[in-house]
C-alpha cells in the first residue's frame, strides 16, 4: 500500500517567520500605490463623490466619478517645467556630489588614509544628524558670507545635504576593492593613469551607480531645502504635489502627479539594473581574467 | 492499557526506524526513490554513497528537517512523517557541529536538558481525572548529566570553556556530547569526520564505535568514505541516485556485492563483464573459470568482480594461472604492492606481498572464491514516449521514425508508450551534431572488454550504453539510435495519468 | 619628494571638503552660547550666555516637538528591528517566494519618498472614510508609517549577518528540542544582536530624519523637530534650535565614538584569542 497525499514540501524551514511582513508590506506598501493609481482618476470630490446626498453609496455616481481630467489638467506647461527643471537640479547635484565624492572616497581608500577608518567616519557623521537642523546651520552660514541667490543656495544645500549619501557606497566599494587587481595592472605595465581608468574605475562602477540612485531620485522629494534656501522661483517637483495635498479638492491631481513621479522611478530603476548588470558582468569578466 | 503498550513494544521491538515508499523531490529532481529501509534497535547504521546520492537527504527526513515528499517515516512503529524535529526522540550531530557560538560547553550540552519535560507521577484533578504531570530537570540534575556526558567524549574540565576557542576535534566532541545527553533513542551523525585532519578521524572513529558498544544506543552514520564505512559499521546501506543499491554487513558489501556499482565503489576492484556457461562456471576474456555462483540462466550474460588481493601472481612458465599477463605499473603502498597487470585485453589491479617488476611477465590465478558474479545492472534503457504519428514517436526531446506496429496493431497518434532501447541500439559520436540527442558523460565504468558509459541527456534523463571506446566524465557527446532495435509498450491508462 | 607633495595635497583636499562639512555646524555651536538673536547681525557674537539653552527647555512647543520626534524614532525603529529581523530570518530559510519578498521590501527604499507619503496619506483617508476604522493622522500613524519606511533597512542589515551563520544552527536548535519561536530567540537571535543594533541605530536616525512623510501624514496638531522648525521658519524661529542642533550633534557625536571603540575592542579581543 502506498500512502500518498502528504503536505508536499512541508519541510521544517522557518519561512513563516517573513510572513508578517510580507502582509505589511501588502497593506502598508502595495495597496497604497494602488491608491495613488486610483485617486488619480478621481474626480474633485475624491471618494465622497460615490455617495448621494443621503450618504447611500451609488453605482452610477461611483462611475460618474472616474475622469481623465486630473491627467489632462497636470500637464500644463507649467508643470512641465517644474518636472525638466526638478531632473535639471537632481542631475546638477548628483554631478557635483560625484565630482567631490569620488575623489574624496578614492583618497580615504589609498594609502596612508585607509588606515584611519574614523577620519572616513568623520565625512559621514552629519548624515546621523537631523537635515533640517544642518540645512539651517547652512542657511545661517549661507547669509553670514553674503549668498542671497535662491537658486545658489539650493544647490549648495542639496550638495550639503546629499554628499555622504554619494560618498559612502562609492567608498565602501572602493575599500573592499581586491587590491591584487591595481597590482597585476601595474605588474602589466599600466602607468597609474592607465591603472585607475581601465581596472579602478570600472570597478568601482557598481559604488556610483548605487550613490547615484540614492542621490538623483530623492531630488526630488527634497523640497525641505528648496523651502528652507530657495526663493519662490525655487521648487521641486514633491513640493507641489505636497502642496496639493491640502485641501481635499486637488487630492486627484497630487495623486496624477505622483503616479507621473512613480513612472519616472520606475524608469529610473530600469536604467539602474541595466547598468548594474553590465557592471556585474564587467566584474565577473575580470575575477574570470583574474584566474 | 499498560499490557497494550508492553505489547506494541514488544512488537516494534526489532524495528526502531522504519522507511517506507519514501520519495523526496526537490525542483523537480528525485533525490530519494520510493526507497524503504529498516533499522535493527542498537546498530551501527551506515548510510554510505557518493555525494549527491541522497543519504544526508534521507538521514535529514529522519531528524525531521525535511518531510518526505510521498511515503512514511516510523520510529517504534509511531509514524512520525509529520511529526517536527523538536518532537522526534532522535538528536543529530552535525556536519560542521553547530555549537551554539554565545554559549560555552557546559551551556551547550545542557541546551537540550533545559527544555526537556520528564513525568514526575500523577495527578488527580478536582474532576477526578488522573494525568500526567512533568516537571523540568533541576540545576543539580543538569549539572550532572552534563558533566557525565562531557566525561564521555573526554573533555571534563571543559565546561566554562568558549566554544570558539577549541579545536575541531574538541568542537565534535562536544557536539557528540550535547547530542548524547538528551538520551536520544537513535544518534544521527551527518559526517561528523568530515572537516577533521586524518589523525583526528581515526582517533574518533575508534572513539565512536567504542561509545555505541557502552551506550548501546542506535546509530545513524552518513559518510561517503567507504573505509570509514566499513570500519564502524554493523550495517551499511549503499545508495545511488536516490536508490538502495544494497544492503548487508561491511563484510557483505565488500565480498559479494550486489551490483557493479556497490563493487565499483567499495574497496579497490576489477569489474569484469562475463558469461554464465553453467552453474559453477563463468567465462570472461575468453577463458573458463571456477565459481561458486550457481542459479544464472544459461549463457546469461553478468557482471563479475575479482578483488586486487584475490589474485595471485606465478612465474612466467608456471603451470599454475589460468591467464597470462604483462607488469604495466608497480608501485609500493608500504605492506604490499600494487600492480597493474595486462592480460587478454584486460587491465586487471593486482595487490601482492611480493613485487613483479615492470615488463616482467606472469600468470594470474583467481580462485573459485575470488570470483564473484553479479546479476547485470541494466540492459536496456527505459523512457516514456509519445506517438506523433504513423511510425514516429518522440522521447527524450527527440522525434525519431520507429516501426509503431505493436502486436500487429498501429498504435494511435497520441498515445503514450514506453521506449524500450537496448544497449547495443546506441551509438556514441565524438560530434555532438552527428548524434540526435545531446548529453554530457557522467560516468564510466570499465567492466574488461567494455565501459559502461552512463549518458546525462539535456532533457534529464540517463542513457546507458555498453562501449568499447574510452569517455571522459563531462565529456560532450552525441547518441545515435539504431531504430531497428528499440522496442515500444503502451503504457496502461491509470498508469499513464499518475506519470 | 614629489611624492610627500602628493600625500600634502591629499590632506589639503580632504580637509577644504572637511571643513566645508563641519563649518555650519561650528558656526551654530558657537552661536548657541551667543546672547544674539540672529546670527552674521551687526553685533557680530554679543556675549557668551547659556541663556538659549534654558530657552529651549522653558520652549513648550519645541521640547513637545523633540519628545514627539524621540517617541516616533525609539517606538518605530524597536519595532523595524524585530520585524526586520524576523523578516530576514525568514528569507534566508525561504526558496519560493524570497524574490517577491525582497522586491515587495525595496519598493519603499527605491521610491520617491513624496510618492510613499502620498501613499500614507491616502491610506489613511481611505480607512478612515471606507473602512470607518477610527484611524487618524498623527502620533500613532506616524509610528506605523515610520516602522514601514525603516524596516527595510533593517532586512538589509541583518540579512548579510545570517548568511555568516553556521547553516545548521536553527536545526541544532530544533534538534534539541526547542520549538522554532524558542529556536528563533535563543540561538538565531543571540548571533545578531550586533546587525541588530545597527539596524536599529539605522533605523531610529532615518526616522529622526525623516520630513516629507512626517509632513503629509503628522495632522494637524503633531510636530516633530523637522516638521516644526519647517513651519515656523518664515515666522520668527526660535534661536533656541541652535541650543537644540548643538545637543543633537554632541549626542551623535559621543554614541558614534563610544559605538566604534566597543566595535574595535571586540575585533581586537576576537582577533586576539585566535
Amino acid at each position: 500500500m502506498k500512502l500518498k497525499g502528504i503536505k508536499k514540501n512541508n519541510d521544517f524551514r522557518p519561512t513563516f517567520f517573513a510572513f508578517p511582513y510580507l502582509a505589511i508590506c501588502i497593506i502598508f506598501v502595495v495597496f497604497p500605490l494602488m491608491l495613488v493609481l486610483f485617486y488619480a482618476f478621481l474626480g474633485p470630490s475624491g471618494v465622497n463623490g460615490f455617495f448621494d446626498a443621503n450618504g447611500k453609496f451609488s453605482f452610477e455616481l461611483f462611475f460618474n466619478s472616474f475622469t481623465f481630467d486630473n491627467f489632462v489638467t497636470v500637464f500644463t506647461s507649467e508643470n512641465l517645467i517644474l518636472l525638466l527643471k526638478t531632473i535639471g537640479i537632481a542631475l546638477l547635484t548628483t554631478v557635483i556630489c560625484l565630482l567631490i565624492s569620488y575623489p574624496t572616497a578614492l583618497i580615504l581608500a589609498s594609502k596612508p588614509f585607509n588606515k584611519y577608518l574614523i577620519l572616513a567616519l568623520l565625512f559621514i557623521i552629519p548624515m546621523w544628524m537631523n537635515f533640517v537642523l544642518r540645512v539651517i546651520a547652512l542657511k545661517s552660514l549661507l547669509y553670514m558670507i553674503g549668498i542671497e541667490d535662491g537658486f545658489t543656495a539650493t544647490m549648495i544645500g542639496m550638495v550639503y545635504d546629499f554628499l555622504p549619501f554619494m560618498l559612502l557606497p562609492i567608498y565602501t566599494v572602493l575599500m573592499d576593492m581586491d587590491k591584487s587587481y591595481k597590482e597585476a595592472s601595474t605588474d602589466l605595465g599600466a602607468n597609474n593613469m592607465t591603472t585607475f581608468f581601465k581596472v579602478t574605475l570600472p570597478l568601482s562602477l557598481k559604488g556610483i551607480v548605487s550613490g547615484i540612485t540614492m542621490v538623483f531620485m530623492p531630488v526630488f522629494s527634497a523640497y525641505a531645502i528648496t523651502g528652507m534656501l530657495g526663493d519662490t522661483n525655487t521648487n521641486v517637483f514633491g513640493g507641489k504635489i505636497d502642496g496639493l495635498f491640502v485641501t481635499p479638492s486637488t487630492w486627484g491631481k497630487g495623486s496624477a502627479l505622483s503616479f507621473v513621479l512613480l513612472i519616472l522611478v520606475f524608469a529610473t530603476m530600469l536604467l539602474g539594473n541595466l547598468f548594474s548588470k553590465r557592471t556585474a558582468g564587467a566584474k565577473a569578466a575580470a575575477q574570470g581574467g583574474a584566474k | 492499557m499498560g499490557d497494550d503498550r508492553q505489547m506494541k513494544e514488544q512488537r516494534v521491538f526489532d524495528k526502531i526506524i522504519e522507511v517506507k515508499n519514501v520519495t523526496k523531490i526537490f525542483d523537480d529532481t528525485t533525490v530519494i526513490d520510493d526507497l524503504n529501509l529498516s533499522i535493527r534497535r542498537g546498530q551501527f547504521v551506515t548510510l554510505l554513497g557518493p555525494s549527491g546520492c541522497g543519504k544526508t537527504t534521507l538521514l535529514r527526513m529522519i531528524a525531521g528537517f525535511m518531510a518526505p515528499t510521498s511515503g512514511n517515516i516510523y520510529i517504534e512503529g509511531q509514524d512520525v512523517t509529520a511529526m517536527p524535529p523538536y518532537k522526534r526522540p532522535v538528536n543529530t550531530v552535525f556536519q560542521k557541529y553547530a555549537l551554539f557560538p554565545h554559549l560555552n560547553v557546559f551551556n551547550n550540552v545542557a541546551y537540550g536538558l533545559k527544555l526537556k519535560k520528564i513525568p514526575s507521577g500523577e495527578k488527580r484533578t478536582k474532576n477526578g481525572v488522573t494525568v500526567d504531570v512533568t516537571r523540568k530537570f533541576t540545576k543539580a540534575e543538569i549539572a550532572e548529566k552534563v558533566n557525565r556526558a562531557l566525561k564521555l567524549v573526554g573533555l571534563d574540565d571543559y565546561g566554562h570553556r568558549d566554544v570558539n576557542s577549541l579545536s575541531g576535534g574538541q568542537q565534535q566532541r562536544v557536539a557528540i556530547a550535547r547530542a548524547l545527553v538528551c538520551e536520544p533513542k537513535v544518534l544521527l551523525l551527518d559526517e561528523p569526520l568530515g572537516a577533521l585532519d586524518l589523525k583526528m578521524r581515526k582517533e574518533m572513529q575508534i572513539e565512536l564505535m567504542k561509545m555505541h558498544r557502552e551506550l548501546g544506543i542506535t546509530f545513524i552514520y552518513v559518510t561517503h568514505d567507504q573505509e570509514e564505512a566499513l570500519t564502524m559499521s554493523d550495517v551499511v546501506v549503499v545508495l545511488n541516485d536516490g536508490l538502495i543499491q544494497q544492503i548487508g554487513t561491511p563484510k557483505q558489501v565488500y565480498d559479494e556485492p550486489a551490483n557493479a556499482f556497490v563493487a565499483d565503489f567499495i574497496g579497490e576492484s576489477n569489474v569484469i563483464s562475463g558469461t554464465m556457461i553453467k552453474d559453477f562456471c563463468v567465462k570472461f576474456l575468453d577463458t573458463e573459470f571456477v565459481c561458486e555462483d550457481k542459479g544464472f540462466a544459461k549463457n546469461e550474460q553478468v557482471d563479475l568482480v575479482v578483488r586486487p588481493e584475490d589474485i595471485k601472481l606465478y612465474p612466467e612458465n608456471s603451470d599454475k594461472g589460468q591467464l597470462a599477463g604483462q607488469v604495466l605499473s608497480t608501485v609500493f603502498k608500504g605492506t604490499w604492492y600494487e600492480m597493474e597487470i595486462e592480460a587478454n585485453g584486460y587491465e586487471f589491479t593486482v595487490q601482492s606481498t611480493t613485487e613483479a617488476k615492470v615488463g616482467q611477465k606472469v600468470r594470474l590465478a583467481i580462485e573459485p572464491n575470488g570470483i564473484h558474479i553479479m546479476k547485470k545492472l541494466r540492459t536496456v534503457n527505459e523512457f516514456i514516449g509519445e506517438v506523433t504519428g504513423e511510425n514516429w514517436v518522440d522521447f527524450c526531446g527527440g522525434s525519431f521514425e520507429i516501426n509503431t506496429f505493436v502486436d500487429g496493431v498501429a498504435l494511435e497518434k497520441g498515445t503514450s508508450v514506453k521506449v524500450y532501447v537496448p544497449f547495443d541500439a546506441v551509438e556514441l559520436t565524438d560530434d555532438e551534431d552527428d548524434g540526435e540527442i545531446g548529453g554530457n558523460v557522467t560516468r564510466s565504468l570499465y567492466k574488461g572488454n567494455y565501459y559502461q558509459v552512463q549518458i546525462y541527456t539535456d532533457t534529464d534523463e540517463d542513457f546507458y550504453i555498453d562501449t568499447t571506446d574510452e569517455w571522459d566524465n563531462d565529456d560532450r557527446v552525441g547518441i545515435k539510435l539504431n531504430k531497428d532495435k528499440i522496442r515500444l509498450e503502451v503504457i496502461a491508462e491509470d498508469e499513464s495519468d499518475e506519470a | 619628494m614629489s611624492k610627500k607633495i602628493v600625500l600634502v595635497f591629499k590632506w589639503l583636499f580632504l580637509a577644504i571638503v572637511l571643513a566645508c562639512i563641519y563649518l555650519p555646524i561650528m558656526l551654530i555651536i558657537v552661536y548657541s552660547f551667543s546672547s544674539e538673536r540672529n546670527i552674521g547681525g551687526q553685533n557680530g557674537f554679543g556675549s557668551f550666555t547659556f541663556s538659549l539653552y534654558s530657552r529651549l527647555f522653558s520652549n513648550s512647543s519645541l521640547m513637545e516637538a523633540t519628545r514627539n520626534t524621540l517617541i516616533i524614532g525609539v517606538v518605530s525603529a524597536l519595532l523595524a528591528t524585530f520585524i526586520g529581523t524576523f523578516t530576514a530570518v525568514g528569507l534566508y530559510y525561504m526558496r519560493k517566494g524570497k524574490k517577491t519578498v525582497n522586491f515587495l521590501s525595496q519598493i519603499t527604499v527605491v521610491n520617491a519618498e513624496i510618492v510613499t507619503a502620498v501613499g500614507f496619506f491616502l491610506l489613511s483617508i481611505f480607512l478612515r472614510d471606507i473602512v470607518k476604522l477610527p484611524v487618524e493622522k498623527g502620533m500613532a500613524w506616524l509610528i506605523i508609517a515610520h516602522t514601514v519606511i525603516t524596516t527595510p533597512y533593517v532586512i538589509l542589515t541583518v540579512g548579510p549577518r545570517l548568511n555568516q551563520l553556521n547553516p545548521n544552527l536553527y536545526e541544532a536548535g530544533l534538534d534539541l528540542g526547542a520549538g522554532p519561536m524558542h529556536s528563533l530567540f535563543t540561538v538565531i537571535m543571540p548571533q545578531l544582536i550586533g546587525g541588530m543594533v545597527s539596524g536599529f541605530a539605522l533605523a531610529f536616525t532615518l526616522s529622526l530624519d525623516d520630513f516629507v512623510v512626517t509632513n503629509l501624514n503628522k495632522g494637524t496638531n503633531v510636530n516633530t523637530i523637522s516638521t516644526f522648525v519647517y513651519a515656523n521658519l518664515r515666522r520668527n524661529l526660535d534661536p533656541a534650535i541652535r541650543a537644540l542642533s548643538t545637543i543633537l550633534f554632541v549626542v551623535v557625536l559621543v554614541v558614534l565614538i563610544v559605538f566604534n571603540i566597543i566595535k574595535r575592542n571586540k575585533e581586537k579581543s576576537a582577533s586576539g584569542s585566535k
